[in-house]
């Protein structure tokens, strides 16, 4: 039976491989049901995996918006259904508010400083190159891309630890520095310790973090622009920088959009950062944010009802972001009329 | 390297006066670019380069000068760090952690990648949103009721329970990816299989799984990075139980407030750091052609 049909089916593609048997022509539906080899491939290829995502990442995820709604404390087995209070009692919560606060702050900052940076450095690569003939990249190029990468692979807890030594008043290697520059005021400064600069150099701890994964992305974005278009704009006269900006970026719309969407997520996020560096928040909590709070709130406090409202809040906060970045992208031209 | 930019001058169609002017500024340019380039680099291989040198310092090295070289290459920190501090038991229990949900979440992943990819049946759609939720919403939203669902399954604090759990949450991300790996390949070698008389079990491993291999190493090197270096879900679910790396560096520098060993810590940091960075320069080259992938996608 076999022969016959593998040699049909690759004569003329399978569609009209009947002849041989005459067997109903239906083949293929009529089959699926029948055979144990079928319903155990099903069971088990599309139901264990499901089956654990349901009930380690779906169903956590569907029960926090009903507990969210509940006074729950946790180990006692009644809850009452308070509906939106714990929502109210967050909102009038000064300490989550300045953890929302830093959140935003970290949501408008983060990214774009992460993509301004690493769009800076993918230019650089890919078109610091000549100006003359091929368009170029940059000679030696990827070693800056491997080592910018580094910083991606390592954990964000060791990123988190190694960065608060640096930043040690006394011993860390950015005061070692600076003092050896004769800038002697920074002998003790304590860079996390004061509230005006806790964010900043948290901030930038993220963003060592993140460049180069971003700059990658970059890469690979402007690599896939077709030679044509760079040689175009040349022909027409634009410079490199007038080449960057209304070529390259508009052409890579959908790459920073991206990245920008991610960077986002992670700054509302940011837990490991903080928690490594400033473990309670920070001089004047000026580094709390959100999910520490809800952390503290469940795991500390054990007010689990109110922590799983902060976690919807976050999540909430998380898709307001998101579809306001698609809707931004979206108003102001979006990719279309550029690529197509 | 000026014979190139004679060549490249030859074929060039710029309007500007030749030869010198536009070397000269090609010349600045690559200079400028090199130069911001290395200073980067700079700032992310310092900070490295710092934190293992000190992990070979004693403490009263370390407070004397952040620069200065340790006076003897002495390796009590790591085994301070190691022995004494637990690092090697967290080492251990990551290893087999990681290891098992990679191994379980590489399996089960192309498994309902492919079902997905290559079926159509009610409901697929359904599914394809369910696996887009859990990309989207962040895991604190369901950190509260995951620690109860562990507690009465009584797997919290648990390895096998932090492994489900990982297998849970690399799975979206594995099944997305492999999907639109198994969606490239041809339909005609399935067909060709079945034909020769091979269940949809043997179809699949013997002929579907060895085809999808650079996608599942692409796939596997982003979960041994994203599960090595997950923080939260070990802090929150396993916060008593056999430490996992991360999570015992964490409670190791949260402890150091009160008796301090920065040569310890650094030591820590480093073994942490080094496994990852070794996988990362082996699979380099394969890591970033993913991340060049996902964006042509």
């Amino acid at each position: 039976m076999t022969p016959v049909k593998t040699r049909t089916s690759r004569n003329d593609g399978g569609v009209t491989a009947v002849v041989p048997e005459s067997a109903p022509p239906v083949v293929k539906r009529r089959r699926k049901p029948l055979t144990w080899d079928k319903v155990s491939f099903f069971a088990v290829f599309l139901g264990l995996p499901l089956a654990i995502y349901i009930v380690f990442v779906i169903s956590p995820f569907a029960q926090a918006f009903y507990y969210s709604m509940t006074d729950w404390t946790g180990f006692s087995p009644n809850r009452n259904f308070i509906g939106l209070q714990n929502y109210g009692k967050i909102f009038a919560d000064d300490i989550f508010m300045k953890a929302l606060g830093n959140n935003i702050l970290l949501v408008i900052f983060l990214p774009i400083i992460t993509i301004i940076l690493s769009l800076v450095l993918a230019t650089l690569v890919t078109v610091g190159g000549s100006s003359k003939g091929q368009i170029k990249g940059l000679r030696n190029s990827s070693f800056y891309r491997v080592v910018s990468f580094f910083p991606y692979t390592i954990p964000a807890i060791a990123i988190g630890i190694m960065w608060g030594q640096i930043y040690d008043p006394s011993n860390g290697l950015l005061n070692g520095i600076l003092t050896s520059l004769g800038l002697d005021q920074f002998k003790s400064y304590a860079w996390l310790g004061d509230k005006s600069t806790a964010m900043v150099v948290t901030m930038f701890v993220i963003v060592w973090g993140f460049v180069g994964f971003y700059m990658v992305l970059f890469v690979a974005g402007i690599k896939g622009i077709p030679a044509e278009t760079f040689e175009a704009a040349r022909i027409d006269g634009a410079g490199r920088f007038r080449t960057a900006v209304s070529i390259t970026i508009p052409l890579i719309r959908d790459n920073i959009q991206t990245a920008y969407i991610y960077m986002g997520i992670l700054a509302l996020d940011a837990f490991v950062y903080m928690s490594a560096l400033n473990p309670g928040g920070g001089p004047d909590n000026s580094t709390l944010v959100m999910a520490q709070q809800l952390f503290y709130t469940a795991f500390t406090k054990n007010q689990f009802g109110l922590a799983s409202a902060m976690g919807v809040v976050l999540a909430i906060t998380t898709l307001i972001f998101s579809g306001l970045v698609f809707l931004v992208n979206r108003l102001t031209g979006g990719s279309k009329d550029v690529s197509n | 390297m000026t014979s190139k930019l004679a060549s490249e001058q030859r074929t060039s169609l710029h309007f500007n006066p030749r030869k010198t002017a536009t070397t000269t500024s090609d010349k600045v340019v690559g200079a400028v670019s090199h130069t911001a380039l290395t200073i980067w680099s700079l700032i992310v291989i310092l900070p490295l380069l710092w934190t293992f040198m000190s992990s070979f310092k004693t403490s009263s090295e370390i407070f004397a000068s952040p620069f200065a070289l340790p006076s003897q290459w002495r390796f009590d920190n790591y085994i301070r760090a190691w022995s004494e501090a637990g690092i090697g038991s967290y080492f251990l229990n990551s290893v087999v952690v990681v290891g098992s949900a990679l191994v379980i979440v590489m399996v089960l992943g192309a498994m309902c990648a492919y079902v997905l990819a290559r079926y159509t049946f009610p409901g697929s759609r359904a599914i394809y949103y369910l696996m887009l939720a859990g990309l989207t919403f962040p895991i604190f939203l369901g950190m509260v009721p995951l620690f109860f669902i562990m507690k009465n399954l009584g797997l919290l604090n648990t390895l096998p329970g932090l492994i489900l759990v990982y297998v849970g949450f690399a799975l979206p991300f594995t099944v997305f990816f492999l999907f639109s790996f198994f969606k490239t390949l041809p339909f005609e070698i399935g067909e060709a299989a079945a034909l020769d008389g091979a269940g949809e079990w043997r179809t699949f491993f013997q002929v579907m799984l060895p085809m999808a291999k650079p996608g599942l190493a692409s796939v596997a090197i982003f979960n041994f990075l994203g599960l090595w270096n997950q923080y939260l879900i070990p802090v929150a679910i396993n916060a008593a139980g056999p430490r996992v790396l991360s999570q015992g560096l964490a409670a190791f520098a949260g402890q150091m407030g009160y008796a301090v060993d920065f040569g310890a810590l650094f030591a820590a940091v480093t073994v942490t750091v080094v496994p990852v960075l070794i996988v990362y320069i082996i699979f380099q080259r394969q890591l970033q052609g993913s991340v060049s992938q996902g964006t042509s996608k």
